[in-house]
């Protein structure tokens, strides 16, 4: 029987010729991950079992990068918790402040995840890897607890729909005005339960970390993943970053979708997700009336260095306007490292912007950056529920990096056309 | 399990957020985070729940990010089960993994208001409005589940196995 790429994945993991959507399957994990919020909860349920080893040491991660640096002594005490198990279970990949990153920016920067690889992870956007030809997928603590004991975990297979992509983006338009305007296509549980294959040769023009925040917010139309196809530019992002060998799956030309959209990535502009739904997006150019307090630009969504470079060349020769805070949260101490090396830091402090050690903060009201009642932000981040970055009665508005940016400089939500006309 | 308590019903898409906001999440202490719980969009839920109580939600319950701590907020709070018209998969299964019921039954949750009394079977699947007399048959979990419910949760089920 013919299957998706996923499915092909998930059928190489559980030992099974082939596997079939709705079948429920039990599979082999090439890396368990956790943070500093879900972790705690994993140690909890793990030493209910009653075990002293995880199944492989090389084969969990171990992030803390919600709360830290410790943002307050309950934080601080979650840290702990988390350092001294990762340190007892000789634990390899356990990344301290310092080295670490956001995880999902962390993860394909360090090489443990690539092509082929099947991955969990106990933080939703785990599905960034998707990017990079990998099966991974977002679970809770629980299963992060068994996977870390067993090496394995159960999954539904999913059912799947293709999003064929031709063209390529005009402008400024990047990958997150094309996830924003799927979301908005298909509603937050357009893909519930199923997998987001995306396909095409529109896909040869996106650069990795465009896929990265494509596959990062899939989790947000409620998909279990998404998934691109391994191209010359996985391979050689994979051969940068890991001296493992990726192995590579691809869809039969005859698997079936419960749906094929088919997206001309030219005829995309700058869209703007606006509260209190992923779904709920509108052009940039609809919303320039919509005063804003603060921007965001950063986070596993968009926290990587072509993210904070789009942003860089907008905030060139330019300040931000008196009164909006922007800050800028680049994802790992790498990215960091190439923005200062690029001259990026440099042009962010001069236009009065504040750069942020690597953090989720306040994308998900954390800190670093939180919203009182009334205060709206515009942020390069995933989520605007209510009170997601702060005060219940705040507004949070997701956008691109560059509209961000050009945001910041004029005070209300702006495209970078029309900044460069003002 | 044999269920009954009075319902607070929400609409679609409840997200992770709403259940337990992030602010509260630097402790996994299921009691308190059930002062928090559902605070955003209701202030009076976490005061006025009583233990066996039920929440009804519309399409998606449970949207968002993969905190357990939500499922566990609603446990903590007291609520005995949780019933939706659809729930978002990371959810869907950290509620089975943690012990907690949940029920997908779309014409319960149209026939259900808040403040209504309702009795659940969860080995049928039977749901019944006693404030209104009518009773409704949610899909019942496919074996795999229900196996690791009857165990107790994920962690039971291993142990077992």
């Amino acid at each position: 029987m013919a299957m998706t790429m996923t499915q092909k994945i998930l059928a190489a993991h559980c030992g099974e010729k082939e596997v079939k959507a709705g079948q429920f399957i039990n599979c082999d994990l090439d890396m368990v991950l956790g943070n500093d919020i879900t972790t705690p909860v994993a140690i909890k349920e793990f030493e209910k079992m009653g075990i002293d080893k995880v199944f492989d040491t090389k084969k969990v991660s171990i992030v803390p990068d919600h709360f830290t640096p410790n943002k307050d002594i309950a934080a601080a005490e979650q840290c702990l918790c988390v350092r001294k198990f990762a340190h007892s279970l000789d634990i390899e990949n356990y990344f301290e402040v310092g080295e670490m990153g956001i995880e999902h920016v962390l993860l394909p920067e360090k090489g443990l995840v690539i092509a082929g690889d099947l991955i969990i992870g106990a933080d939703s956007h785990t599905c960034t890897y998707g990017a990079l030809g990998a099966f991974s997928t977002g679970i809770g603590s629980t299963d992060m607890a068994a996977g870390m004991a067993t090496g394995k975990a159960w999954f539904k297979v999913p059912s799947a729909i293709k999003f064929n992509l031709i063209g390529k983006f005009k402008k400024e338009v990047s990958g997150k005005d094309l996830i924003l305007h799927i979301i908005g296509m298909i509603g937050v549980d357009g893909a519930l339960y199923q997998s987001m294959e995306f396909a095409g040769e529109g896909i040869a023009t996106l650069t990795m970390d465009d896929r990265f925040t494509i596959a990062n917010m899939a989790i947000e139309a409620g998909a279990k993943n998404g998934i691109f196809p391994v191209d010359d530019k996985t391979l050689e992002y994979i051969k940068v970053h890991s001296d493992r060998t990726p192995v590579v799956y691809e869809a039969d030309s005859d698997a079936e979708y419960e749906k094929v959209y088919d997206i001309d990535l030219g005829t995309l502009d700058y869209t703007v997700a606006c509260p209190h739904l992923p779904d709920n997006t509108k052009l940039a150019s609809e919303l320039s009336d919509i005063v804003i307090d603060q921007s965001v630009i950063g986070s596993c969504t968009n926290g990587r260095i072509t993210d904070l470079e789009a942003a860089a060349k907008l905030f060139e020769g330019r300040k931000v306007k008196k009164g909006v805070r922007t800050i800028i949260f680049p994802g790992t101490q790498k990215v960091y490292l190439d923005a200062m090396e690029k001259g990026y830091l440099k042009t962010f402090v001069e236009a009065g912007c504040v750069v942020s050690a690597p953090t989720c903060g306040p994308c998900l009201g954390g800190h670093m950056g939180i919203l009182a009642a009334g205060e709206r932000a515009i942020s390069t981040t995933n989520r605007n529920f209510v009170g997601r970055m702060g005060h219940v009665d705040s507004e949070v508005y997701l956008a691109s990096p560059a509209v961000a940016a050009a945001s910041a400089i004029t005070g209300r939500i702006t495209t970078p056309e029309e900044l460069e006309q003002l | 399990m044999k269920l009954k308590g009075n319902v607070f019903k929400y609409g679609d898409h409840v997200d992770t957020d709403v259940i337990i906001p992030a602010q509260y999440l630097n402790t996994a202490d299921p009691k308190e985070l059930a002062k928090h719980c559902m605070q955003d969009i209701d202030t009076t839920y976490a005061s006025k729940v009583q233990d066996g109580d039920i929440m009804v939600g519309g399409i998606n319950f449970g949207c968002g990010s993969s905190r357990e701590h939500a499922p566990l907020a609603i446990k903590g709070s007291g609520a005995s089960c949780i019933i939706a018209k659809t729930f978002a998969r990371i959810f869907f299964r950290n509620s089975i993994n943690i012990g907690l019921p949940i029920l997908e039954c779309p014409d319960a949750v149209d026939g259900i208001s808040t403040g209504d009394v309702v009795a659940v079977d969860t080995d049928t699947g039977v749901i019944k409005n006693i404030t209104t007399g009518k009773e409704y048959q949610a899909a019942p979990f496919p074996p795999f589940l229900q196996n690791i419910i009857e165990l107790g949760g994920l962690v039971k089920s291993i142990a077992k196995n």
